[in-house]
């Protein structure tokens, strides 16, 4: 009886398993917010009507444990994900990734040459940097320096919580070059520097997680400053009429990419959604909503020129911005972070 | 005789099977595979046999021999599997700094050239001995307590000696003893809001009861992260509550409600009530209701009558709502994450942080068991506590 139960059991949860695992439709995962729902508009909502299949979309807020912890459950429940710089490295190298068929992307020379990887296409280049809001900010902040001057600019900062940005942006204020920032952050004086410099911030930050939390800080005055990805900036001023203003010198910049989990159930249609999201018409709709650069090259000569001025891969903002130092971080993320969450803590 | 016996104890086996079943897969069996990610690290031994061979004569302190090397380059083309690799890189990298970029261009370097390979050569940093020693710790063996100690902000130093870690390296212990802290924060005020609350649902009845009850239950059927992303908007500078009070004239400036510990601990609170009410209620709903009108004809004073007859009746309600509300509040993450500062994050977060961001299983593991082993000593207090209480006149 009892053996019978528990095969009945096990019998009725094998179907489930199975059932859901065929059944279930491409899911394509991003990083939620106005971003995510233009890209709702833009790509997952015309490739589902294309492809006569339903997309489903989730958000996340990164993690590589994440991704990881799926491909190693067997079948994982995400198929496209859009990942950061890292974890694309990570993964590419622990083989959590499907390869990407470079073929059905109309081949590697399309793209520019850092959004191309064996195992990921680039979606966006992205910045991060100081965000204010330009109704309420008479005098507007234009560097790191003037970010940690509480005289000069009095009120409550946001940063991302997280040793990465934080650190090369508490050096930048602490009058580190930003070409140099890297390499005076490789040494463990230019780690403790960074940190005796956030020392002098601490009691007025207000610490985000997701991309849509600066805003919603900007928005409620809970903040006067605070770093943000820049194309949300620009995305909410068009859609609620803000002024709110990004700093693009001394912000970093880097790309993130689409990849497919390592046996997705649906890697095939991931990979043409994939294709999809990286033609250059598709793509370029993309500024209209939301202010992130184009990886595939001939979309970016396809954005109007209003809002070319607003994308991070303009020539005047890339003046004075850095890109991230990938290799930096995914050596260096676990000890700092570890370091970083006890001073946190104190 | 024995037959039918039998038979019965077959079928409430196979009533309780389902729930044996449950219990064990989703309890017993999660519960030790977090016990064994904790303490087991068998990667570097598995993927680095010959190396772990070679190593077992190096004294550590010396340069490492020229046997230690090949063998090392020997193993590293042994590895087919990127994503054993990639733990194995993981493992090294959590130990020193550095691998996770030097590990793929010395593996990519040994499958390209046959023979020996002058590791120092291809990258400076393996003629560092540090790193030599942690390829050496993590061969050598396939147990390790590297990620209990760290949870307790404790190391191994060169020689093998339990050290504790740089100050600023590490801050489980402090973590850990706020999570404590703020457990019992929440605990008590539960207490002293839900135990008035639930004398008085006990002490009406018809509508009245149910409209109270009815205000604990509500909130207890709707999400957690609804309920947080409520308070969020009520506590923030420019929220209802700090309109209210500035429009009225009792503060000119905002009250800092919301990124600091007493906006976490309102929010758990409020969270964590209905476990407070409905033990203590329905404890309190048993007591006659003429008891403490007897106190009073034999002239006690209501503090008193309420002291030493309703208080010590209700206890039982107290406890068991205590431990419902402390144990809840020692796993949160999501309320102090949202409403809390720096300083309000408990121990979840760090453990969320391990499996999520760095994929260091070992780590959560360790810093799971940790918690557990604190929250199980706790509880045994408690049990003797409590039942010294009984057996004592």
């Amino acid at each position: 009886m009892k053996i019978l139960n528990a095969t009945l059991i096990v019998c009725a949860l094998a179907t489930i398993g199975t059932a859901t695992a065929e059944a279930r439709d491409l899911t394509v995962v991003s990083w939620g917010g106005n971003y995510q729902d233009a890209q709702r508009k833009i790509y997952f909502e015309p490739f589902a009507k294309q492809a006569g299949k339903p997309v489903l979309d989730e958000s996340w807020d990164g993690g590589y444990g994440v991704l990881q912890a799926k491909v190693k459950a067997g079948v994982p429940n995400w198929d496209a994900v859009q990942v950061e710089a890292e974890e694309l490295a990570l993964g590419c190298a622990d083989g959590i990734y499907e390869k990407v068929d470079w073929d059905k992307l109309g081949g590697k020379s399309k793209f520019l040459p850092a959004a191309v990887s064996d195992c990921g296409v680039g979606a966006i280049v992205w910045s991060t940097g100081i965000s204010y809001d330009g109704d309420k900010l008479k005098q507007a902040p234009a560097s790191w320096a003037d970010f940690w001057d509480t005289k000069k600019i009095p009120g409550k900062r946001g940063l991302r919580k997280g040793a990465k940005y934080a650190l090369e942006f508490a050096l930048m204020a602490d009058g580190v070059a930003a070409d140099e920032v890297y390499s005076v952050l490789a040494t463990p004086e230019g780690v403790d520097r960074a940190f005796k410099k956030l020392d002098e911030l601490k009691s007025n930050i207000v610490w985000w997680e997701a991309g849509a939390q600066p805003l919603q800080l900007l928005s409620s005055g809970e903040v006067v400053m605070t770093t943000a990805y820049n194309g949300r900036i620009s995305g909410l001023n068009r859609s609620e009429g803000k002024h709110f203003g990004f700093v693009f010198p001394g912000s970093i910049y880097a790309i993130d990419s689409w990849v497919v989990l390592k046996d997705s159930p649906n890697k095939d249609t991931a990979m043409d959604f994939i294709a999809y999201a990286s033609k250059a018409d598709n793509q370029s709709k993309l500024p209209e909503y939301i202010a992130y650069g184009l990886p595939n090259i001939e979309a970016g000569k396809l954005v109007p020129a209003k809002f070319q001025t607003e994308l991070p891969t303009s020539p005047d903002n890339l003046k004075g911005a850095i890109s991230l130092d990938v290799d930096f971080w995914t050596d260096n993320s676990e000890a700092l972070t570890q370091r970083f969450n006890a001073w946190l803590a104190q | 005789m024995n037959q039918p016996r039998l038979g019965k104890q077959l079928i409430s086996l196979a009533l309780v099977a389902p729930l044996l079943l449950f219990l064990i897969v989703f309890f017993a069996l999660p519960l030790v595979t977090m016990i064994k990610s904790a303490v087991s690290d068998p990667v570097a031994a598995r993927t680095l046999p010959a190396t772990a061979r070679s190593v077992s004569s190096w004294d550590r302190t010396s340069p490492p021999t020229v046997e230690m090397q090949a063998a090392f380059v020997a193993d590293l083309r042994q590895i087919s599997d990127d994503q054993l690799f990639g733990d194995l890189v993981r493992r090294l990298n959590s130990a020193k700094s550095g691998f996770r970029t030097l590990m793929p261009k010395t593996r990519k370097a040994a499958l390209d050239t046959a023979g020996s390979i002058d590791l120092v050569a291809l990258d400076k940093r393996w003629g560092d001995i540090s790193y030599w020693q942690a390829v050496s710790v993590a061969a050598s063996s396939r147990i390790t307590d590297r990620n209990l100690l760290a949870a307790v902000d404790l190391q191994r130093d060169a020689s093998g000696a339990i050290a504790s870690l740089p100050a600023d390296a590490s801050a489980n212990k402090a973590i850990m003893l706020r999570t404590f802290v703020m457990a019992l924060t929440v605990t008590g005020a539960c207490i002293l809001i839900g135990f008035p609350f639930a004398m008085i649902a006990a002490s009406v009845d018809g509508w009245k009861r149910q409209l109270l009850l009815g205000a604990v239950l509500l909130p207890l059927w709707t999400s957690l992260l609804v309920r947080t992303a409520a308070w969020f908007i009520l506590l923030q500078d420019r929220g209802l509550i700090n309109s209210v009070l500035m429009q009225s004239g009792v503060t000119s400036s905002p009250i800092p409600l919301i990124f600091n510990r007493a906006g976490v601990i309102i929010a758990m609170t409020h969270v964590l009530l209905p476990f407070m009410v409905l033990p203590i209620f329905s404890v309190l709903i048993g007591i006659p209701k003429n008891l403490m009108p007897a106190a009073a004809s034999l002239g006690a004073h209501p503090v008193r009558a309420f002291l030493n007859v309703l208080l010590p009746l209700g206890l039982r309600g107290v406890v068991s709502g205590s431990l419902l509300v402390f144990m809840s509040a020692l796993g949160y993450y999501i309320t102090p994450a949202l409403i809390g500062g720096a300083k309000d994050q408990m121990i979840s977060s760090v453990i969320a942080y391990y499996a999520t961001g760095a994929a260091n299983w070992g780590m959560a593991g360790a810093l799971g068991l940790v918690l557990l082993a604190a929250t199980m000593i706790l509880y045994a207090i408690y049990l003797r506590l409590s039942s010294e209480r009984e057996t004592s006149p």
